[in-house]
């Protein structure tokens, strides 16, 4: 698993109790607020190859991210 | 300066206002209530003689040499003991006192070696003073009958001598190594003329005893004398600086003969210790002059070539160019920088400043990622910065003190002595951590409350300690409703039967009914204060965590007042500062983010560079970078990822796979194994800067010696930003704090002016609060209302398995300090030699496995071999390793799972094998 997915694998795990939507938002902030845009793009190569390999609420915070 | 004698009060000094007032000799003078006599006297300048007395224990008036006569009293009363009242009036000399005194001397006298002239502490020794200040011209009863002349001397610690010759029996020992380090180790053992000081019955070195160093400083004799004393004489100057372990950030005043360093002793007027040290700190500075310093620059084509030795020019024209033909081959963003926190505050603002001024961009971290980056991000989160709220003078006041993942006996020795005190005053104590560790039971200490809960579990007991406030009406509303928001939201989260302790007690292993007596204890007990360490935050919900006693003190109101708060234990002495001075990726100095366009452009406005807006790459993420190709080129001040960091192999092969590192260290450490330029620099003893402590306390660091390699850190740093085109140009190191206030809010009324005036400041120190901020939250909290964040747990992934069944946590101990750098080269190595492995008795018989064993300890990523300690410290399924040496590499077993928020590592849950190391292995 690439860092990028495990990472924001783990990231999602804690905004699961949020509603899907805020979940989805609060995670695409954090990782704007702190990843390099090489891990951002990664992660947007990741989220369009594998998007199986993520956490549905990292796909829909990592698909937000391509829009940000 | 000439060498710094401080005054000595003879008695402690007692809060409140003055307000009784007497006559000393005509003098008069109005003091607190309950100061004594004697410390009346010296307040309006007369020394009433003393032996016994010293102003950082209480009176204990034994030494009758304090006799003084008061008006409509009889007899004379020792003034040590007797408290002043309100128109009493002292006669300190009288021909009676004169010849009473000079009485108790000839006594004194008669038994103790007449070998001034020859004596360690000749012209320091308390003894010889008073014999000449009550006039002593005889002694009528002879030297010739019964005495201690002949008692040996204990010479079995590395850094003191105990000669119990001359020995006065005054118990300054016995009751400094109670009173003001809480160990309890030495006594007095005998009766009448047979009584002496006794380290428990055996030497020093064998029995209790810390090496604080209390006992040698109060003693008023040669007794107990540094060896440093005894082999290169008394000192003749002083220079007043700060301690460069742990982050409790003593003040010392290093003492010197000519240019040679004696002892340091610490400081009475530092406000982190006030008079107080540990063992490294105290003795343990020898590395700083130690025959493994490089000081000569270095540079290789390649880590298979042999070092050669350069001049300064040539080492960072070569780092310069290097850097610079990276960038043009790999771009802009593929070198980076990571700053230390053991260098100074100017040291680390000119590294970052470097990295974004000169690389141009933001590829800046520092070692704080793996320790305490989780309470930047919580406390921000939840109080609006990243700092602990108190200051260390604030557990005096404490009611209630929960010590969580922390090790303070061990970690920070000088602020656990004053816990103790407290706690001996009768503060209750809950200790939250997987391990017994000394607090839970030591001398005069019981913890009320133990939650011994399974490494990995911190959030759900928080969480439960919290469900138990809301549900029993423990809220104290009346502080949530002013002071806070999102209570509603957490409160409905908290409330979850899922959080309740009952719910958690299985996986967490903490028993329910004493998660609910801690929760109530801490809500109703008092002034409750919160003391965490880095079993709070090396866990993958390490930032949940500290968000989740931010939450916790809230609800309680324990915020904004002497007595409270959440207090990080920061591990190095300077891990707040480097965090302060923009040392992380997505952060200006002063915590502000990169993104803001009106920071940024302040930033670029003073530093005539453009800056980048986008986040720069954490060190995990360097190393993966490294890996994958895009990050080519790393420079490294004071810090050794290669043994510190988790991981090791992955940490080893990013680093073998860059085209440059740089390393800017004392020491050629296990980095500089893969290091292609090596920049030599100095220890604490050679700089001249400031360290910020874990209290947000910015003391001087002064420069004791001239730099051993010619060249300060931070000139090392201009100078590569000039070769590399990016003008960088400072006369001196009050420039760079100059700037750093100019450009940084908390910052704006520091300078080193301010601080040699007041000695310290704690920040914010601006023009609200000129003189710093010693409680923060006090009227409103840094982001306005104090923000409720729900912290639901998550399970590590890290598990337990039938192939890795038990959980290994790690820390540190007293004598050692981290990677061990500094301590391995000095006498600490006699307290740990070597890393061990703690095992719990029952794990060990299930696998064979007899104290002193050597064991190979395995995870999924690496194996290493340890000796085997039995220990039931921890619970079953539990083992704990410190990672001081080396050769262990206690990280070659620590995965790459990390906090969620901060990447910083998950040290503390790693699942394990242990075995025997078996004889083909061994052979």
């Amino acid at each position: 698993m690439s860092p990028q997915v495990r990472m924001i694998n783990d990231i999602a795990a804690q905004f699961r109790h949020q509603a899907p939507d805020a979940a989805a938002a609060a995670i695409a902030e954090h990782i704007r607020a702190f990843w390099d845009p090489r891990m951002r793009a990664e992660l947007a190569r990741r989220v369009e190859a594998e998007p199986e390999a993520l956490d549905p609420l990292a796909l829909a915070a990592g698909r937000l991210l391509t829009t940000m | 300066m000439s060498l710094l004698k401080e005054p000595d009060l003879g008695t402690p000094a007692r809060p409140g206002p003055a307000t009784v007032s007497l006559e000393v000799d005509g003098l008069p003078v109005t003091v607190p209530e309950g100061t004594s006599v004697m410390r009346a006297a010296a307040s309006c300048g007369i020394d009433v003689p003393k032996l016994c007395a010293t102003d950082s224990l209480e009176a204990f008036g034994s030494c009758r040499l304090c006799l003084v006569e008061i008006d409509g009293r009889r007899g004379t009363p020792a003034s040590c003991t007797t408290p002043v009242t309100d128109g009493m009036r002292v006669s300190t000399q009288s021909p009676k006192l004169e010849k009473l005194r000079q009485g108790v001397m000839e006594l004194y006298i008669s038994d103790h070696p007449l070998d001034c002239l020859t004596c360690s502490a000749n012209g320091d020794c308390e003894l010889q003073d008073m014999s000449g200040t009550v006039g002593l011209r005889q002694v009528r009863y002879g030297y010739d009958g019964a005495n201690h002349l002949d008692e040996k001397t204990d010479t079995s610690n590395p850094y003191f001598d105990f000669d119990a010759s001359k020995c006065i029996s005054c118990s300054r020992c016995v009751r400094a190594c109670g009173e003001v380090q809480g160990t309890f180790a030495l006594t007095i053992e005998g009766r009448g003329f047979g009584s002496k000081v006794s380290a428990g019955g055996t030497d020093f070195m064998s029995s209790e005893c810390v090496s604080c160093g209390a006992c040698v400083q109060a003693c008023p004799t040669a007794t107990l004398q540094e060896k440093s004393v005894i082999q290169l004489g008394m000192p003749s100057r002083s220079v007043i600086t700060t301690c460069a372990y742990c982050g409790v950030g003593c003040s010392f005043k290093a003492e010197l003969r000519g240019a040679e360093l004696v002892r340091m002793v610490p400081y009475k007027d530092g406000g982190a210790n006030e008079g107080h040290s540990c063992v490294k700190g105290r003795f343990a500075f020898g590395y700083a002059t130690h025959p493994d310093r490089v000081l000569t620059p270095m540079i290789r084509p390649t880590i298979t070539d042999e070092w050669q030795p350069v001049d300064w020019d040539t080492a960072i024209a070569y780092t310069a160019a290097r850097l610079r033909d990276i960038q043009s081959r790999h771009g802009v963003a593929s070198i980076g920088g990571i700053t230390s926190s053991r260098t100074t505050n100017e040291e680390v603002y000119v590294v970052q400043k470097m990295i974004r001024a000169a690389f141009g961009n933001n590829n800046v971290d520092t070692c704080a990622r793996v320790c305490h980056s989780p309470t930047g991000y919580g406390l921000k989160q939840t109080f609006g910065t990243s700092a602990g709220t108190q200051d260390f003078r604030s557990v005096a006041k404490s009611d209630v003190i929960m010590v969580i993942g922390a090790n303070p006996t061990d970690g920070h020795p000088v602020f656990a002595s004053r816990m103790k005190r407290r706690l001996r005053e009768g503060a209750k104590l809950i200790v939250v951590d997987p391990r017994r560790i000394d607090l839970v039971r030591s001398p005069h200490i019981e913890a009320q409350h133990h939650l011994q809960l399974a490494p990995g579990t911190n959030v759900a007991v928080v969480n439960a300690l919290a469900h138990v406030v809301l549900t029993e009406g423990l809220v104290d509303r009346s502080f949530v409703d002013e002071r806070c928001e999102d209570f509603d939201d957490w409160a409905a989260f908290i409330a979850r039967p899922e959080n309740s302790p009952e719910a958690v007690e299985e996986l967490t292993g903490v028993p329910a009914e004493e998660v609910r007596q801690a929760a109530r204890l801490f809500a109703t007990g008092g002034n409750a204060a919160i003391y965490y360490g880095l079993g709070v935050t090396e866990h993958s919900q390490g930032s949940t965590m500290v968000m989740g006693m931010a939450n916790l003190a809230m609800a309680t109101g324990n915020i904004g007042r002497e007595g409270v708060g959440v207090n990080p234990l920061r591990g190095q002495n300077n891990v707040q500062g480097s965090c302060d001075m923009g040392s992380f990726p997505h952060e200006l100095p002063g915590y502000r983010h990169v993104s803001d366009d009106v920071v940024r452009g302040v930033f670029e406005n003073m530093w005539g560079s453009t800056l980048q807006a986008e986040p720069g790459l954490r060190i995990p993420n360097m190393f993966d970078a490294a890996v994958e190709g895009s990050f080519r080129a790393l420079y490294v001040q004071g810090e050794d990822i290669a043994q510190s960091d988790p991981n090791i192999k992955h940490v080893h092969a990013a680093l073998a796979a860059l085209e440059l590192v740089v390393v800017q260290d004392l020491f050629l450490n296990e980095t500089a194994k893969f290091a292609h330029v090596f920049l030599p620099g100095t220890s604490f003893l050679e700089k001249d800067g400031t360290f910020t402590n874990a209290e947000r306390r910015i003391n001087r660091v002064r420069p004791v010696m001239a730099p051993k390699t010619g060249k300060h850190e931070w000139q090392i740093v201009a100078e590569i930003a000039e070769a590399m085109g990016y003008p960088m140009r400072y006369d001196d190191p009050s420039q760079i704090m100059d700037e750093i206030a100019a450009l940084t809010p908390t910052f704006a009324g520091v300078s080193f002016d301010k601080l040699d005036k007041l000695g310290s400041v704690q920040w914010p120190c601006n023009d609200a609060a000129p003189e710093g901020t010693p409680i923060m939250h006090m009227d409103g909290f840094v982001r306005g209302r104090g923000r409720f964040v729900q912290t639901p747990f998550v399970p590590t992934r890290e598990r337990s398995t039938r192939k890795y069944p038990l959980i290994l946590t790690t820390g540190r101990i007293l004598s050692q300090y981290n990677v061990g750098a500094q301590t391995r080269r000095t006498a600490n190595v006699a307290w740990h030699p070597e890393d061990v492995l703690e095992i719990h008795p029952h794990d060990a018989e299930d696998r064979g496995i007899s104290n002193g064993d050597e064991v190979v300890l395995t995870s999924r990523v690496g194996a290493t071999t340890l000796r085997a300690v039995l220990a039931d410290r921890m619970p079953v399924g539990v083992v704990y390793t410190t990672f001081h040496h080396p050769v262990t590499g206690a990280n070659v077993v620590t995965t790459e799972n990390s906090d969620w928020a901060t990447n910083c590592p998950e040290y503390k849950v790693t699942a394990v094998q242990v075995g025997l190391k078996s004889p083909a292995m061994a052979g």
